[in-house]
């Protein structure tokens, strides 16, 4: 197949951001997960747990809380005291409302999902209306001592439990009054501790309030007598979130200790009708606090301090060993970070705040497999750009020619013009930008770094043709009547002729730059689209899916190509329907127009399609060089996919040239040390 | 939990039953097929799955069988008797049982078994036994009369045991039973006589039996309704002598006492019992599963139309005749699990074989775990533990009973019979009891000392030292060795001042008390094969790398030492005890301790058992080093740490005794030495692991740690 040198780069300084929250949608199977840094991300579970769509930070925006509403209707809100809608379609924030109450702690919606509740940091109970565009402000509860932790719906919509600092109360939705207090013990095994939160309630209905705080303690109040029933004491740390099942027979608590406990409605016998709460399974698949936990109807999701989605299936209710059956940790963001100018071998970092430039290192030394070369000259960091304002990065994209960063957040769109002398660089920022450049979900340069495609947040695309200098708006091809979906991925033609865009759900518009015009839509399929690409010559379209899916699609004959329609027909093989990270980035070979080269986050693959197609009989990854096998053997087994997995977790695979690699790694110990401590926990021996 | 299918009869054709119902149902030699036999002529060989007959024979008018049908396990055969004296031996392609093969026996037959792995075994009714094959090689041979005159055989059962059948009978004679069991392999005819008990005026209605390695488990349904258990030993002490058995009670009033038929009993498992009959004295009859060991009623089955008060259980099935026609019963017991006890199962409504969780048998693990039962069994489970209350004491009632006035050989032999009994859950209570009423005895008549009996009751692994705190002062003061050694191996919660005491008396029985004492000898090894060439010297060669920590006066007492380690050596390869004693020292080794309790006793040690202990520990510690893991040969040999542990508890408690005797002045130097010698070793043996860690972190390194590397990578 080849011989590759191959940049193995792993300083690429990317952390990402605590999990804050996540929310369950049952009608649409996705989750909502916000982080700590703001930003909001959208999973698909029915897609491969794909993240579909995101919404970036914001400095001031901690988000505290996340909620679906009826319509599928995603409101957070957080301690800058706002709530705020997302509009799902164009993906960005509809509108702020302000609280009035301080920092806002906890928010629940009604059963019927009409209303809206925030608990905010002067004890206060807000109840809000929420109508078909907004939200309006209806009433107050009862004041409260002090903040709002937490508050949960009875499932008639008639009470409502709030944990406070050291007490529960219940309160009456039609008179907003406050029916019950319920009195938390402080001590901790027998320590007073000096308070007592309650970081999360789940009121069940039976009336059961269960409560969780920061003693440790899982209890059982009855809500009509305001007396405790039962006390599970299941850390010796704060226990940080609760979510409870839709048929209220299963929770599940998130400690700090990392612990992810599962309870369980079970029958005291075997056949009698009588049910107790039991802490059945206990799961430690995190480092840190867990502050957020959800329940599907299948699995167990949590999320923490430790920057991993933990999905873990509940496997009794999984009926068939498929893809969901698994255990997924979900780390690294869906959509690339990084991009690279191949003709001076540039890689561009992307951050919350700020890009890296790097120019990578070269080397004169040949070896032969696993050599690891001595270096002629190290990779250098040439820039640190920092952005304006508080808002994160959404996008960015350096050209192919080295000369042009382009990046965008929020509300701002920027250029920056580079120039090289000798080891010197200059940055010069392209001055006014045209007012519908406000911000975009994807930038991409074209391969003769002459032109610039920004997809913005309408569903428009712009087409931009850079001078030196400066730059000239060519065309704006406008979203299709009645769709303002974005799209979120770009591709172009090396040949500059053709414009690939896709959104999260509608099929790929393929546009031509010539003529400007749209030339043909691949046909929608079940799945989003993950990775985009068009090879060079043939024009022929790859399109990766979240199901492990990859297409052919020949723009000018406007069909699937006859290698697409085949693997189609024989099927891939199933070792590769089931890995579980989706194909973030593809490429091609300038030289060999029959290889596609394309990752996810565990392996790279070329798949040359000379070769015959494996069948699920085939060994799909055979990292061993066939050494001591005859010709005969090696021939008959070769197949298609070339895989290698040598390079992991993977972030960017990109080829430089003919036999140059560059692979951007980011290896979880890296992210692990510059977490902070996670709380020091006894172990025997040490 | 123990349940019984819904039945389905055989046939829909009523068999010609007589009025004593069916002659009997027999496995025959493939799975699921039965062979029935009718009261009058003929028989039938059923597929039970299929519900139907595969093949059905009868004998002649005016023929009349008179003993089922079994097949030949070894041939596939049929045989049946017709008019007692008759056989008849036909295959399945026979149509006509006229056409047959036909012997004709000199005497009457009671019945022909046939069990798997074994010829067919004829059971005259005089009770005499014979081998098919020899019987059918001379026909006409004199059959001897075993049983008396009016003696009559009411039951009989086969079974194997260790592949050698053995055939029980039970005869009758005036309201007297009598147990006959014949053994194959020795050809020897016990017979015994069943005591009745209390219940003298009891007619028996029925039997049942079950086998386990030792003893034949009969039970026997009286006509008071309740199951009495009796135990036969299989290999009798004295065959010739006519010996009595006695029964006790297992389960009361099963079925209403004055039913006068329709009353059956089979064994299903080793806790199960099947018993057919009317539970109360108006009610219909009923088919009902008993737990002996919890002493429940698990599941019933009311037969309304009548039975026979005959009961066959093959396999899973339990064969029965209701009303006019024949019954199966499937009857399962499943294990009983916590989980299924305590927790939701997903699993419990579906039935497919592959859902069944792989959860611990608690039962089978635990000895007696929980029975689960249902609520609608609950009442009934509250009424039977009251009766439990009252069974259960007699047989330990009688046993301490027996106890306050029998010769020790008497208690022995009632003992070995009380042991034999089931266990129930509060055994080891009753164990107690036991242990303690026996040494109440002892201490009113100090001549009497149950050594035997009360050895039998430590072996039964439920004593500890708080339920008869008495048993190890006795022997103690009785300089019992063998008694406190099993006393140190079985009981988890001796007191430190008694190991002491045990260990005082280990020390200073003299060896001829101890060549006669009967001592468990497994955790000693044979050390005198291992002695060893190498000398001690060698061991303290260690090279030193540049510093030397020893200082002056340490290498003088090295050279001091010198000459005299020879010996030293000499002494320590060969053990200091006589193998009695180790293993009796090993067993102090053994047993749990507290430091902070042992230290004060350990003092009070005469000064040369001191220094014999340590000696023996010196030697042992010696022994260990010799091989690379650090462990003594051997069953269970005391482990480095508890010898390490003992050499500094001698040395802290008995500091300046050992300092002061110059015996024990040379093992501690000697001692000392070689323990230097070790740390030595050790402080090498650290270095090494150091430099093996460094190595393997720059190896690790040298893979990960570099944030940017240019490799060459081909892919094939």
């Amino acid at each position: 197949m080849g011989e590759f040198k191959v940049h193995r780069v792993r300083f690429f300084n990317y952390v990402p951001s605590g999990i804050r929250c996540v929310a369950y949608n049952n009608q649409s199977n996705r989750l909502a997960v916000s982080r700590t840094d703001g930003t909001v991300e959208i999973y698909n579970l029915s897609a491969n747990y794909f993240q579909e769509k995101f919404f970036p930070g914001h400095e001031s925006r901690a988000t505290e809380a996340l909620c679906w509403a009826k319509g599928q209707r995603l409101f957070s809100a957080g301690l800058n005291g706002e709530i705020i809608e997302y509009d799902l379609q164009a993906l960005n924030i509809k509108y702020a409302v302000d609280a009035f109450g301080g920092p806002i702690w906890s928010m629940a919606i009604s059963p019927h999902g009409s209303q809206l509740l925030v608990g905010c940091e002067d004890g206060s109970v807000k109840l809000f209306q929420i109508t078909p565009d907004k939200i309006q402000f209806e009433r107050n509860f009862d004041r409260q001592k002090s903040r709002i932790l937490s508050l949960s719906w009875h499932p008639s919509g008639t009470h409502v439990a709030a944990g406070s600092i050291d007490y529960i109360s219940v309160f009456d939705v039609k008179s907003g009054s406050a029916v019950h207090k319920m009195l938390v013990d402080r001590q901790y095994m027998s320590v007073s501790k000096r308070k007592c939160i309650i970081w999360g309630v789940a009121f069940l209905s039976d009336g059961t309030v269960i409560s969780v705080d920061s003693a440790g303690k899982v209890q059982f109040w009855d809500s009509a007598t305001g007396t405790l029933v039962k006390n599970h004491l299941i850390a010796s740390a704060d226990v940080q979130s609760i979510a409870v099942s839709d048929q209220e027979d299963s929770f599940v608590v998130g400690t700090a200790e990392g612990t992810v406990f599962h309870f369980q409605l079970v029958s005291v016998t075997s056949n009698s009708s009588e049910k107790q709460w039991v802490r059945t399974k206990p799961f430690q698949h995190h480092t840190h606090d867990v502050r957020a936990v959800a329940h599907s109807p299948t699995a167990l999701i949590s999320g923490g301090t430790d920057t991993h989605l933990v999905i873990r299936p509940l496997m009794e209710k999984v009926e068939v060993k498929n893809y969901d059956a698994a255990l997924r940790k979900i780390t690294f963001p869906h959509r690339r970070l990084i991009s690279c100018s191949k003709k001076r071998q540039l890689l561009l970092f992307q951050f919350a705040h700020h890009l890296e430039l790097w120019r990578l290192g070269s080397t004169v030394a040949t070896g032969k497999n696993g050599d690891t070369l001595p270096l002629s000259k190290d990779a250098d960091h040439l820039l640190h750009l920092k952005t304006k304002g508080p808002e994160n990065i959404i996008c960015s994209c350096i050209s192919p020619c080295g000369s042009w960063i382009a990046y965008s957040t929020t509300s701002r769109f920027f250029l920056y013009r580079l120039n090289y002398e000798h080891d010197n660089i200059s940055l010069q920022r392209v001055s006014k930008m045209p007012a519908f450049l406000r911000s975009a979900l994807q930038i991409l340069f074209s391969e003769d770094s002459t032109k610039l495609f920004v997809a913005s947040n309408q569903g428009s695309l712009h087409v931009i043709r850079l001078l030196e200098g400066s730059f000239k708006h060519l065309h704006t091809f406008q979203p299709q009547s009645g769709t303002v979906e974005s799209m979120c991925l770009l591709a172009v033609s090396p040949d500059g002729n053709w414009l690939a865009a896709s959104g999260t759900s509608a099929g790929v518009h393929v546009y031509n730059i010539k003529h400007l015009k749209l030339h043909c839509t691949v046909p929608s399929y079940n799945f989003p689209v993950t990775a985009l690409a068009i090879a060079p010559n043939t024009n022929n379209l790859v399109i990766a899916h979240s199901d492990q899916q990859v297409f052919e699609y020949s723009i000018p004959d406007k069909q699937y190509t006859e290698w697409s329609r085949t693997i189609q027909k024989q099927g891939f093989h199933y070792l590769w329907l089931q890995r579980d990270t989706p194909i973030t980035h593809i490429s091609f070979h300038p030289k060999r127009p029959m290889h596609i080269l394309l990752h996810d986050a565990y392996m790279f693959c070329i798949i040359d399609k000379s070769l015959p197609l494996p069948n699920d009989k085939t060994l799909l990854y055979n990292p061993l060089p066939p050494t001591n096998e005859s010709d005969v053997i090696r021939r008959r087994t070769a197949h298609a996919f070339k895989i290698s997995k040598i390079y992991k977790p993977l972030l960017f695979m990109d080829l430089l040239d003919e036999r140059t690699l560059v692979a951007v790694e980011r290896p979880l110990d890296d992210i692990i040390a510059q977490l902070p401590p996670p709380i020091k926990k006894k172990k025997f021996g040490t | 939990m123990a349940a019984l299918e819904e039945g389905f009869t055989l046939s829909a054709v009523p068999l010609g039953a007589g009025p004593n119902g069916l002659l009997g149902v027999e496995q025959s030699d493939k799975t699921d097929q039965f062979l029935v036999t009718d009261g009058g002529r003929t028989v039938i060989l059923y597929k039970v799955s299929d519900q139907k007959p595969l093949g059905s024979w009868s004998v002649k008018q005016g023929q009349i069988i008179t003993c089922p049908a079994v097949c030949n396990f070894q041939t596939g055969e049929y045989i049946v008797v017709h008019d007692n004296k008759v056989l008849r031996i036909w295959s399945n392609e026979d149509v006509n049982l006229d056409k047959v093969f036909k012997a004709t026996l000199p005497a009457e037959i009671y019945r022909i078994h046939s069990i798997q792995g074994t010829e067919p075994l004829v059971l005259f009714k005089e009770g005499a036994v014979r081998g098919l094959e020899a019987l059918l090689a001379e026909p006409q041979q004199k059959i001897e009369t075993v049983i008396s005159d009016e003696e009559v055989i009411k039951w009989t059962k086969i079974f194997m045991v260790f592949r050698h059948p053995v055939l029980i009978f039970i005869t009758e004679k005036h309201g007297n039973y009598f147990a006959y069991i014949q053994m194959f392999n020795s050809r020897t005819l016990s017979k015994y006589t069943l005591l009745l008990g209390q219940e003298e005026k009891s007619v028996i209605q029925s039997f049942s039996a079950s086998v386990d390695r030792k003893f034949i488990s009969l039970m026997s349904l009286s006509s008071d309704g309740c199951i009495y258990e009796t135990l036969i030993p299989i290999h009798p002490s004295d065959p010739e002598k006519n010996q009595r058995v006695v029964r006790s009670l297992l389960l009361k009033t099963v079925v209403s006492g004055n039913a006068r038929n329709g009353v059956a009993l089979t064994v299903l498992d080793k806790d199960h019992l099947a018993v057919l009959g009317p539970p109360l004295p108006a009610s219909k009859e009923c088919l009902s599963i008993w737990n002996t060991k919890f002493q429940t009623l698990q599941t019933s089955k009311e037969l309304p139309q009548g039975t026979s008060g005959q009961l066959w259980y093959y396999g899973e099935n339990l064969f029965m005749l209701h009303g006019k026609f024949l019954t199966v019963v499937p009857y399962k017991c499943e294990v009983s699990s916590l989980a299924g006890a305590l927790g939701k199962l997903k699993h419990s409504q579906d039935p497919g074989p592959q859902t069944v969780p792989h959860f611990v048998n608690w039962e089978t693990s635990q000895g007696y775990g929980l029975g689960s039962q249902n609520s609608e069994q609950s009442k009934r489970i509250l009424r039977r533990r009251k009766i439990e209350v009252s069974v259960q004491p007699p047989a330990s009632k009688q046993l301490l009973s027996t106890i306050k006035k029998d010769s020790e050989k008497h208690i022995e032999v009632e003992l070995c019979k009380f042991l034999a009994i089931k266990q129930t859950p509060d055994f080891h209570t009753v164990i107690g009891d036991i242990v303690l009423e026996l040494l109440g005895r002892h201490k009113a008549e100090p001549s009497f000392y149950p050594r035997n009996s009360l050895m039998q009751l430590i072996q039964t692994h439920v004593l500890s030292y708080s339920l008869c705190p008495g048993l190890m002062e006795v022997a103690l003061e009785k300089a019992d060795v063998q008694m406190l050694q099993l006393c140190l191996q079985q009981f988890p919660d001796i007191p430190e001042s008694v190991t002491c005491a045990c260990l005082k008396i280990f020390l200073s029985i003299s060896d001829d008390s101890l060549q006669e004492a009967e001592i468990n000898m497994e955790s000693v090894s044979d050390y005198s094969d291992s002695v060893q060439e190498e000398k001690m010297e060698e061991q303290t060669e260690i090279l030193h790398n540049g510093f030397n920590p020893e200082e002056e006066n340490c290498d003088n007492c090295d050279r001091e030492l010198n000459e005299k380690p020879r010996d030293a050596a000499e002494e320590t390869t060969s053990c200091p005890v006589i193998p009695k004693r180790a293993a009796l020292l090993n067993a102090i080794l053994h047993s749990a301790y507290s430091e902070m309790f042992l230290l004060p006793h350990l003092k009070d040690i005469p000064a040369q058992h001191v220094t014999l202990f340590l000696q023996y520990l010196y030697f042992l510690y010696l022994k260990c080093s010799e091989n690379a893991t650090m462990t003594l040969p051997g069953l269970h040999p005391p482990t480095l740490n508890q010898i390490m542990d003992w050499i500094c508890l001698l040395l802290d408690a008995n500091f300046t005794v050992v300092v002061m005797i110059p015996e024990a002045k040379r093992l501690l130097l000697s001692l000392y030495k070689f323990v230097k010698s070790q740390i030595c070793i050790c402080s090498e043996l650290n270095k090494i692991e150091v430099s093996f860690r460094e190595l393997q972190k720059l190896s690790q390194e040298k893979n990960n740690r570099e944030l940017y590397s240019i490799e060459v990578l081909e892919l094939f």
